[in-house]
Formats: C-alpha cells, sequence, structure tokens
C-alpha cells in the first residue's frame, strides 16, 4: 500500500463512512450479546477508526493537528451510538425481566391461618374498656362461690326461690354451701368487702344456672356487672351510666329505659331495655339486663355505712347481648365451640 | 295471672280515653310484667243464642254424633201446630241436653282464627251451622264439650256476643314476686288506680257483720306458721245449683276450669281477693280442727289424690280423724267438698311465707294457693273472703249462712318505717314536687305522718297496710315513690369516678396471652367445667394425682358429667372431637379459663349473719373455704399445623408445636421458659416437656400418649400444652436494650453430644461460656447417623459475636467461641464435629 492509500483512511469520507457503518450494525443488534458482538468490528484495535489513529503519525506535521480532530471525532460519535444502543437494549430486557418474573398474587398464602378469639372474651374486654374509660376498674371472683356470697350478702332470704336446686349447681357433700355462682354480683360482695368507697368496678365473668342447653337458654353464659358505691350516687347517675354504656355499644343513637322490677340486693329495682337501632325487623327496644340502687342490706352485711353511702349496680348477659346485636338465632352456637362460629370474630373484632 | 280487662277495671273509674293498650302501659310503668295480651274474638255474622229442641243420636259412626233441632229465633214459623221451627246442627259434643242453652254460630259467621262457618253436609245430615265451645269463641282452652248457657239467661235468637263478652281483653300479667298483693284483681287494680290517678273502690274493704260465737272449735298449736284462722258455715246448700254464667267467663277467661259452684266460688273469690279458700265438706270433718306442724311419718292424701309423706317442717290442719289438709298447699281427699255436699265450712287462713315456700317445693305442688300465700296474702282478707264466698253461695247456691264465724289470731300491725322525707329527691337525683312522698305512700295504702328526727331531720313516717308486708325499710318506700312517680322521670347524668388505674399488669397479659395465641393461628373455645369421672382413667392418672381430688355437683345436668374440672384438657379435647366429627381435620384451639383444685384441708364454709359486715377473721375463712382456682391456660393441636397447598407440602404438627404455644404465652408475659424433659401423663412419656419458670414447674407440653389417644379416641399425634397461667409470673422487665453500631462476627459450629443432652441446656452453656460478647446463640441444625456415631448427635449453631464499643478481630471472636466450646465440652463432653 502506497503512502497516499495508507492515509486514505484519513478522508473525512472515509472517517464519516466509518461512523455510519458503526452506527448502523449497532442499531442491527438485537440484544446486548448481538451488541457485544459486532462492538469490536467499530470499536476494537482493528476498527477502522482505530487503524486511521495509527495512520496519523505517518502524515506531514501541518496535517496532524487536523487528521487527530477528525479520527477523535469519529471515536466519540462511534462511541455514543454504542453507549446509546447499549442503554436501550439494557433498559429493554430490564423490563423484559420484571415483565417475566411477574406472578399471580391473589394466591393464597395462609399456611398457618390467623386463629380467632372467642367473642365472649372480646365482648367482655370491650365492655370493661368502656368502664375504664369512666374510671372504673375491673375486678374477679372464683366461679364456685360460697353462698354467703353469691346469696347472703345480696340480701337473697334463706327461703328464696332462686336459691334452690332447680336454679342453682351445689356441690357435695349436701351442706357444703359452695354454689357455682349464679350471677357475676357475688364479686360485688367479695369487692367491699375489702375496699372502702368510692368504688367503681365492673366485673365480667362466667356464670352458672341449672337451664337446659336449648337455643335461648345456656346452663353456662357469661354476665358483666357494673358497680358504684361512693356518697352522693343517684339512680339519676346510674341511668346516666346506663346511657353511656348503650351509646358505646350500639351507638350514638342509642339509649336505655327503666322499668320498675324486682332483685334481692337493689332496691329501688329496674330492669333495663335498650333503645337498638339496627334491631332486626326494625329499630326498637331490647330487654338487657337488670340493675338498681344497691340494696341498703347489702352494704351492711359488706361493712359500708349506707347512712353515709349509696351505690348503684347493673348486670347484663354477655350471651344476650352478642344474640341480639349480631342477630345470632341459636345460642347454641356460641357455646360448643364449633370453630366455624369463632372464626369470622377474628383477633378482635365482635 | 290472666286477668279479663273488664274484670280489671270494675272497681275502678276509668274514663273512656284509657283502653287496654292504656292499661298496659300503666303496668308495665308501675313494673308488673305483661306476659301477653289477648283480644278476644274478632267474630262476625250471625252469633246467637240457641236452644236445643230436640237431640237424635247417630249411632252408625266410631264415635257419638248428635243430630240436634235448634231453636234460634230466625226463621218465620212456617208450621201451624205450635211448634217453634228450628234448625238441623250435627254435633259431635255430648254434654248438653235438650231444653239447654247453647252459642250457635249461623252459617256466614265467622269464628276467631277465621274460621268461617257455613251449612254443609256431615254424617248424613245438612248441618246449618256449628254449636260452639269455649276455645271456637276464643274464650279459654276449654275444649271438652260445647259451652252450655244457664237456662233462662236469654231467650232464642239473642245477639251471643254481649252476653259472651267478646268485647273484651284478656291481660296476662307477672307481677314481680315480692308482690303477692297484685297476685289478684284487688291489688292490679290498686296498682291500675295509682299508675293513672283512678278512684279506686277497694273490693276488699267491707263491713263485716259483727259475730259472737265461733262456727268451729279451732285452736292453732303453731302460731309461727299460722298467725289467722278464719272459718264461716254455709248450710243447705243446692250441690245442683250452677255457676252463674258471668263467674264462669271470668274463670274461664283466667284459664280456670268450672268444676261446681262451691270450687268456682273459692277461685273466684282468690282470684278477686288474692285470698285462697279452701271449702271442707263439713259432714267429713269431726271434732276441733288443730293448726300445727306435722309429725314425722305422718301421711295425707291430698285431692289429687297423691299420698304425701309429710314432713315435721309442713303445716297441717288435723281434726279427730287425723290430718285433713296440707295447710295452705292443697286440701286433703277425706274432707274434699263433693256433688252431694250440702254443707260446707270455708276457711281462710294466712300462713308464714316461707314455710309454704319450703313445703311446696318439698312436695312440688305450687298450687295457685301455694303461689299466693309464700308471696305473702293479705291477713285482713281472711274474714272479708269467708263473707264473700258464703254470700256468693247463698245467692247462687241458695245456702244459708251460719251466723258465727271463727277467728282465730288476727292481723299484726306491719312495723311503721321512718324515712327522711328528702330520701326519694336524693336516691333518685330528682327534686319531686312538695307532697310527693306523702301522696304516694298514702295512695299505696300507707298510714303516713310526720315527724322531726332529733337531728332535726324531717321524717316520714309510714305504717304500711296489711297487704305490704314487702315494704320494711326507707329504701322501700322510696321505690314506691319513684315507681309511681315514673322512672322516666329519672335524668341522665354520669357519676363522678376517681381517677382509675386501668388494668392490672395479671390483666393485662391474660388480654396478651389471648391475642398472641389467636394471631399464632389457635381458635379459642370455652368448653363447660363439667367433666365425667371417667376421663382420669382415660388420662391413666393414679388413683393418688391431684386432678382426681375434684368438687363434684350435686345436681348434674348430664349424670355422668358431675365433676369439675381441674385441668382444662378434657374440655379442650372434648371439644377438638366434636370439630373432628363436624369434617374438620386440621385444628388448633386454645381455652383460658379457672380450673377448680379443692384441697383436702379446706375449713368449712361458715355462715356469717348479714346484719353486719363479718369479722375479718370470717371473712378470711369464708375465703379460704372456696376451692383454689387458679387461671390456666391450655392448647390442641391435630392435624397439620402448616397446611398444604400451591406452595407445597404442610407439615404435620408435633410436640414442639405445642412447646412453642406454651412459649408464646411465656412471651407475652414477659418471661422465658425453661424446657426439660419429663414424663406426666397424659403425655407421651418420650415426648413430653416439663416448663418451669424459675425454680416454679408452670406446666406441661407434647405429644398425647398414645394410650390416651386411643381412649379417647382422638385423631393419632394429637398434641397439648396446658400452662397454670396465675402461676406464670408476669415480669416487669423494663428492658435497658443498648445497641451496639459495630459490625458482628459470625461463626457456625457444629457439637456431637450424646443423644441424651437436651439442645436447650448445650445452647445454655454455650451461652454462659461465650460471655458479655456472644451475643446471640442459634441452634440451625441437627444431624444424627453414622457419621456421628451411634447413641451421638451433632448440633449446629450459629454464634453472633459483637464488642459494644469497638470491632472485633476474628481473632478475638475465636476467643470467644474457643470460651463458649470449652464450656460445652466441660458441661456435656461437647466435641467439634470434624
Amino acid at each position: 500500500m502506497s503512502k497516499a492509500d495508507d492515509t486514505q483512511v484519513l478522508t473525512q469520507e472515509a472517517l464519516s463512512a466509518a461512523v455510519e457503518e458503526a452506527t448502523a450494525a449497532f442499531a442491527a443488534a438485537a440484544d446486548l450479546d448481538q451488541l457485544a458482538a459486532v462492538k469490536p468490528a467499530h470499536l476494537g484495535d482493528q476498527a477502522p477508526v482505530l487503524l486511521a489513529r495509527r495512520q496519523i503519525g505517518s502524515l506531514p506535521k501541518d496535517e496532524k493537528a487536523d487528521a487527530g480532530k477528525r479520527v477523535n471525532e469519529a471515536r466519540t460519535a462511534i462511541q455514543a451510538a454504542f453507549d446509546e444502543r447499549k442503554a436501550a437494549l439494557q433498559a429493554e430486557r430490564d423490563e423484559r425481566v420484571l415483565r417475566e418474573e411477574a406472578v399471580d398474587v391473589t394466591l393464597p398464602w395462609d399456611r398457618v391461618p390467623r386463629g380467632a378469639r372467642h367473642p365472649m372474651t372480646t365482648l367482655a374486654e370491650r365492655i370493661s374498656d368502656v368502664f375504664i374509660g369512666m374510671g372504673y376498674e375491673v375486678a374477679e371472683g372464683p366461679e364456685l362461690e360460697a353462698e354467703w356470697f353469691n346469696f347472703d350478702a345480696l340480701n337473697f332470704g334463706k327461703d328464696h326461690p332462686a336459691r334452690q336446686m332447680q336454679d342453682t349447681f351445689y356441690v357435695e357433700p349436701e351442706d357444703s354451701r359452695l354454689v357455682l355462682r349464679t350471677h357475676t354480683s357475688p364479686v360485688q360482695a367479695r369487692t367491699l368487702l375489702h375496699r372502702a368507697p368510692p368504688v367503681y368496678v365492673v366485673c365480667p365473668g362466667r356464670t352458672y344456672r341449672t337451664d337446659e342447653l336449648d337455643s335461648t337458654h345456656t346452663p353456662v353464659f357469661h354476665q358483666v356487672e357494673g358497680l358504684a358505691v361512693d356518697k352522693g350516687i343517684t339512680m339519676a347517675n346510674l341511668k346516666g351510666t346506663l346511657d353511656a354504656f348503650a351509646r358505646a355499644m350500639f351507638g350514638e343513637k342509642s339509649e336505655t329505659r327503666l322499668r320498675p322490677h324486682f332483685f334481692p340486693f337493689t332496691e329501688p329495682s329496674a330492669e333495663v331495655d335498650v333503645w337498638f337501632e339496627e334491631k332486626k325487623g326494625g329499630p326498637g327496644w331490647v330487654e338487657w339486663g337488670g340493675c338498681g340502687m344497691v340494696n341498703p342490706n347489702v352494704l351492711r352485711a359488706c361493712g359500708v355505712d349506707p347512712e353515709v353511702y349509696s351505690g348503684f349496680a347493673f348486670g347484663m348477659g354477655l350471651e344476650r347481648t352478642l344474640q341480639f346485636r349480631n342477630g345470632i338465632p341459636d345460642m347454641r352456637d356460641m357455646v360448643e365451640g364449633d370453630v366455624r362460629f369463632t372464626m369470622p370474630f377474628g383477633v378482635e373484632a365482635s | 295471672m290472666r286477668v279479663p280487662v273488664s274484670w280489671l277495671t270494675e272497681h275502678l273509674e276509668v274514663g273512656p280515653d284509657t283502653g287496654p293498650a292504656e292499661l298496659v302501659d300503666a303496668l308495665v310503668r308501675v313494673g308488673v310484667e305483661i306476659e301477653d295480651v289477648d283480644e278476644l274474638g274478632p267474630v262476625t255474622g250471625p252469633l246467637v243464642v240457641g236452644k236445643v229442641a230436640a237431640i237424635e243420636e247417630l249411632a252408625e259412626f266410631k264415635k257419638p254424633i248428635r243430630y240436634c233441632r235448634v231453636e234460634v229465633g230466625d226463621i218465620e214459623p212456617e208450621s201451624t201446630d205450635g211448634q217453634q221451627p228450628t234448625r238441623g246442627i250435627v254435633c259431635g259434643a255430648t254434654n248438653f241436653e235438650e231444653g239447654d242453652l247453647v252459642v250457635v254460630a249461623l252459617p256466614g259467621a265467622v269464628l276467631p282464627g277465621d274460621f268461617a262457618i257455613s251449612a254443609r253436609k256431615t254424617y248424613g245430615h245438612v248441618s246449618e251451622g256449628m254449636i260452639c265451645s269455649a276455645r271456637e269463641l276464643g274464650l279459654g282452652e276449654d275444649h271438652s264439650g260445647i259451652l252450655v248457657l244457664p237456662r233462662d239467661s236469654a231467650s232464642p235468637g239473642d245477639d251471643a256476643r254481649e252476653g259472651l263478652g267478646l268485647d273484651d281483653t284478656v291481660l296476662d300479667l307477672a307481677p314481680t314476686p315480692d308482690r303477692g298483693y297484685a297476685l289478684s284483681v284487688r291489688g292490679l287494680a290498686r296498682e291500675l288506680s295509682c299508675a293513672l290517678n283512678l278512684p279506686f273502690a277497694d273490693p276488699g274493704m267491707r263491713e263485716l257483720a259483727v259475730t259472737d260465737c265461733d262456727t268451729w272449735p279451732v285452736s292453732i298449736a303453731d302460731p309461727a306458721g299460722c298467725d289467722r284462722f278464719v272459718l264461716r258455715r254455709v248450710t243447705g246448700l243446692d250441690a245442683s245449683a250452677p255457676t252463674p254464667w258471668w263467674m264462669r267467663r271470668r274463670l274461664m277467661l283466667a284459664g280456670i276450669r268450672s268444676i261446681s259452684l262451691a270450687v268456682d266460688v273459692t277461685n273466684y273469690v282468690m282470684l278477686e281477693l288474692g285470698q285462697p279458700l279452701h271449702a271442707f265438706d263439713t259432714g267429713s270433718v269431726t271434732g276441733e280442727l288443730v293448726v300445727r306442724r306435722a309429725e314425722k311419718g305422718e301421711k295425707l292424701t291430698t285431692l289429687d289424690d297423691v299420698v304425701r309423706e309429710l314432713d315435721p317442717d309442713d303445716m297441717v290442719i288435723n281434726d279427730d280423724s287425723g290430718v285433713i289438709s296440707l295447710a295452705g298447699i292443697m286440701g286433703g281427699a277425706s274432707t274434699e267438698i263433693n256433688p252431694e255436699s250440702t254443707d260446707v265450712l270455708l276457711e281462710a287462713a294466712h300462713w308464714d311465707p316461707a314455710s309454704i315456700s319450703r313445703t311446696a317445693r318439698r312436695h312440688k305442688l305450687f298450687s295457685e294457693a301455694a303461689k299466693r300465700f309464700e308471696r305473702y296474702a293479705d291477713p285482713a282478707m281472711c274474714p272479708v273472703a269467708v263473707d264473700m264466698a258464703a254470700r256468693l253461695l247463698r245467692d247462687y247456691g241458695s245456702g244459708t249462712i251460719e251466723e258465727s264465724r271463727t277467728d282465730e289470731g288476727g292481723v299484726t300491725p306491719l312495723p311503721a318505717i321512718a324515712m327522711p322525707i328528702s330520701l326519694p329527691d336524693r336516691t333518685a337525683g330528682v327534686r319531686y314536687e312538695r307532697g310527693v312522698t306523702v301522696r304516694r305512700l298514702t295512695q299505696i295504702g300507707c298510714k303516713v305522718g310526720i315527724d322531726t328526727a332529733d337531728d332535726g331531720t324531717a321524717l316520714v313516717v309510714a305504717e304500711p297496710p296489711s297487704w305490704r308486708a314487702d315494704l320494711t325499710q326507707p329504701a322501700d318506700l322510696v321505690e314506691e315513690v319513684l315507681r309511681l312517680e315514673g322512672y322516666d322521670s329519672i335524668p341522665s347524668t354520669l357519676p363522678v369516678a376517681p381517677a382509675g388505674s386501668g388494668l392490672t399488669p395479671a390483666q393485662r397479659r391474660r388480654r396478651t396471652v389471648s391475642r398472641a395465641l389467636a394471631e399464632a393461628g389457635y381458635v379459642e373455645v370455652l368448653p363447660f367445667p363439667f367433666v365425667s369421672g371417667s376421663v382420669w382413667d382415660a388420662f391413666g392418672l393414679a388413683d393418688a394425682d391431684p386432678r382426681r381430688r375434684t368438687s363434684t355437683v350435686l345436681n348434674p345436668l348430664e349424670a355422668e358429667k358431675n365433676q369439675l374440672a381441674t385441668t382444662l384438657l378434657p374440655g379442650l379435647l372434648e371439644t377438638m372431637q366434636r370439630n373432628v366429627s363436624r369434617g374438620f381435620k386440621d385444628l388448633s384451639l386454645y381455652h383460658i379459663g379457672q380450673v377448680v383444685q379443692p384441697s383436702a384441708d379446706a375449713p368449712a364454709v361458715p355462715d356469717p349473719s348479714v346484719a353486719q359486715r363479718p369479722s375479718d377473721e370470717e371473712v378470711a375463712t369464708l375465703e379460704a373455704a372456696v376451692p383454689a382456682q387458679p387461671l390456666h391456660v391450655a392448647t390442641v393441636l391435630t392435624g397439620k399445623r402448616r397446611r398444604a397447598g400451591w406452595w407445597g407440602a404442610g407439615e404435620q404438627a408435633t410436640w414442639a408445636d405445642a412447646i412453642e404455644a406454651a412459649r408464646t404465652v411465656a412471651a407475652a408475659s414477659g418471661v422465658e421458659l425453661t424446657v426439660s424433659a419429663a414424663d406426666e401423663l397424659p403425655w407421651h412419656p418420650g415426648r413430653c416437656a416439663r416448663l418451669d419458670v424459675g425454680e416454679q414447674i408452670v406446666g406441661f407440653a407434647g405429644e398425647l400418649h398414645p394410650k390416651v389417644i386411643e381412649a379417647l379416641d382422638l385423631p393419632k399425634r394429637t398434641v397439648a400444652m396446658e400452662l397454670a397461667l396465675d402461676a406464670v409470673p408476669v415480669a416487669e422487665l423494663r428492658p435497658q436494650p443498648s445497641v451496639s453500631p459495630y459490625p458482628p462476627v459470625l461463626l457456625d459450629i457444629a457439637l456431637v453430644v450424646d443423644d441424651s443432652v437436651p439442645a436447650a441446656d448445650l445452647a445454655e452453656s454455650l451461652r454462659r461460656g461465650g460471655g458479655e460478647l456472644l451475643e446471640d446463640v442459634a441452634l440451625f441444625d441437627v444431624y444424627t447417623g453414622e457419621q456421628v456415631g451411634e447413641g451421638k448427635k451433632s448440633l449446629a449453631f450459629k454464634l453472633r459475636v459483637r464488642d459494644p464499643d469497638r470491632t472485633l478481630t476474628v481473632e478475638e471472636a475465636t476467643e470467644v467461641r474457643d470460651a463458649a466450646l470449652a464450656a460445652a465440652h466441660d458441661r456435656h463432653g461437647a466435641t467439634l464435629r470434624t
């Protein structure tokens, strides 16, 4: 090759052709592998621009600078074309990979399904929290209880019909004077015996009566009891507390209504109806529980001076509350422990 | 108690605007529960009085059928032979005869229950209407025959509606048990008079004829059981005289069957005045009547033909022949009045409520009389009631009232109650109008006076009327004022409670445990605590096992299940079994509840007086006498703990899951469990862990013993855990974490030890040997097999070593590891696996 031939590659035409060729080759590469395969031909040691650079030395001195500049420009252009194509192909690949990695996110993943708490538990907690918010404390007591706490201290006469076997579970021997508590009220007596007023307590718990299990009765059931003993406690306070309780449980529109009734441990006594907006068949009153002003005989038996202190007490059945609140037709479902009953309640909801 | 409105309002001046609905509202407002409101009728179309002219017995049918000709006065006389025209009606009843007046529903009539009457052919005859029974008319439940009206009480063809009183409403009322007086028309009318402020004429307030001699000799030998005994005698009674229709109707609507004039009269007076009466056949009574307690071994055949063994606590009446009445409850058969009785002794007495209550329960005889006496009857009514009954027998049975009256005992005035006049206002939180308290107490029958206490407090002094023995203390008077003024007038205000301190740590922990188990996949169940003794045998418990020492229920619902559970497992396993039988294979259940653990040396339950607070010592004994009832938590698991799914295979629940459940509980309490191997039934001897906190055993966990699983028919490999939650302390840890920002050095080691070395012990030794720089020790692999040799196992741990103040070099970390290794070697002979 003549000297003139050798420097042929440095012509503007030749360099422009090299850039065009390279750009076309890069554009033709369909993926990064093909791009890598064509790269040496345009940017490798034997690529035209690099061969051209090597010829610069053989040019006359005054042409060198100009030739060097043109070669560099061509090389930069080729490199830019390569980088641009590479970036485009990379982006395309990344997108494809993500697309290919997509999964069906609706597949279940319940290897250890969550369990659930019994609605009696969550209901009792919820009620306790309502009263804790009003400054009450939660009091508890044993389920197998001395008759004295369950009846005597609560002003049940020795011959009161409720003491009889048809209502109360007794334990052996016959004169044991131990019963399965028929209500949560013995906790009232236990609390008052140990604490000087003011006393504000709420007592959720399990209770027993000798009713056969059917759709509206269960021999083992739950009650919640409230007791406030302080100076100047009035029946208006009882009404206000029940109204607040009703609103917390059944919504802002709820309220209570009292009807005169009889309980040995309260005087005056009342039954409580609650206004329930979501009642089956339309809003209306639902029988909810019993209440009244603590009978002075109860205060006396527990060492509280009825001349100084007065109090109110109330009690509700939790099964009944759940039954009308949730519209559950059969109470047996609440006690049998079928997981299908409890699962829908989840860990916290009721 | 059922009572028609027309009767209830007989003694009241009720305005035209006060209908049954207003009466019901008023009764509810003052505390009388309404069980039912039963409007009579409706009857439309022709309902007339008929006179039975002729009866033809149709004998060809299986049951007696009568074809009757009945005069109903609606047909123009056709014949001229003087006979009244009649209608032919087929009837299946036989309790009537020719000449009787009956009620006939003619074609076109519609009886209650949309029962339309038409002429139709039946039993071979055209029946032009129906002769009605009381039930068909909606007057009661009696359907034993048709309704026969007294002769001459109406004419054939009269509209029967008015005479039957079909325009009436029957109320079924349930007064509270403290208000015995309200089990009568007299008492209920008084309640209405108070509730509606209506004038009331008390049917119990009558001038009694003065008599000066006894009608029959009586002595009360037990005045505590009976404080008044009154007798009146009626002779020359026409035993066949019918009960007047108005009385029959009222009894019918009250749900009481008409028997005979004498019996009907005693029932009627009881409903009217609330005073039960007994009528003796005078001819069967011999000698003085003695009112006393029964003697052991005495027997009495009561009216219901039951021979009753009497208890020395029962009050009885005897004559010369022996016991003739179970006093206040039911009369005896020997002196019962019968259709031939023409001479009757009417008895009204007042009995001790508690004694009546005990006797009624003992003999399971809850008669209408017992119901009233045990709720307290008005002793002032005894002479009034016998007089009223005697007059009715005279008027309707042509009897003669003997002038004499026996009246033993009398009315003891009820003690007066003094109450601060402001107490009703203070109790209600209401300022009532001046004079309300006095007015209301007067209205219920109290004699009310005003007094001043020594300290200057204005007092109301009320003497309760004879029928209100339930009024014994100021609070009782307060209730009367409040309920009559209306509970709806009491405002709604909240009391100001002192600041509370929220849940106790134990209460908070219980909630945390419950939530933690639920989040971990367990479903809460609340089994009953009643278990059968056979479960302890199935558990394989030794005779002396404390779990066998149970409290036994005297009157269980299921005879078998009479023991109170000492552990939560039987109930949980039974519930699990129920779910399995309903098609579930994978179950995780938990229960948090009290168990009953009676102590052999508990003191007897004392019975202190309730007049004042028991002494501290008595309180302590009361509490100690009640068996310990610690709170337990237990779980049972069967089937797959981790489910199979599209991700791959599931994992069977194992002993390790049971221990993990216990750890979940411990973590919720802020304490760590120490796990060690144990052999405790009902668990598998090789797969049972004892769980300790500190030095205290708090429970067990693991797989159940195969024999137990077999005995209780449980799914294979069922696992369970039970912890005495109360025994697990609630730690107030107050953690003080200090977090090093320097990188850790992670080192893996595999140690070979004897099979018998518990992994937990080995890890604990590493931890102690490694010292403070050893931040964490985690077991990640267990290997047994040829490579480590027979009786050996390899346990691989990941050690994380870190210094709080600087970056450790590998050499320094290796020193820590070597120290840990040395400790493991010293304590367990552990060697590095090579």
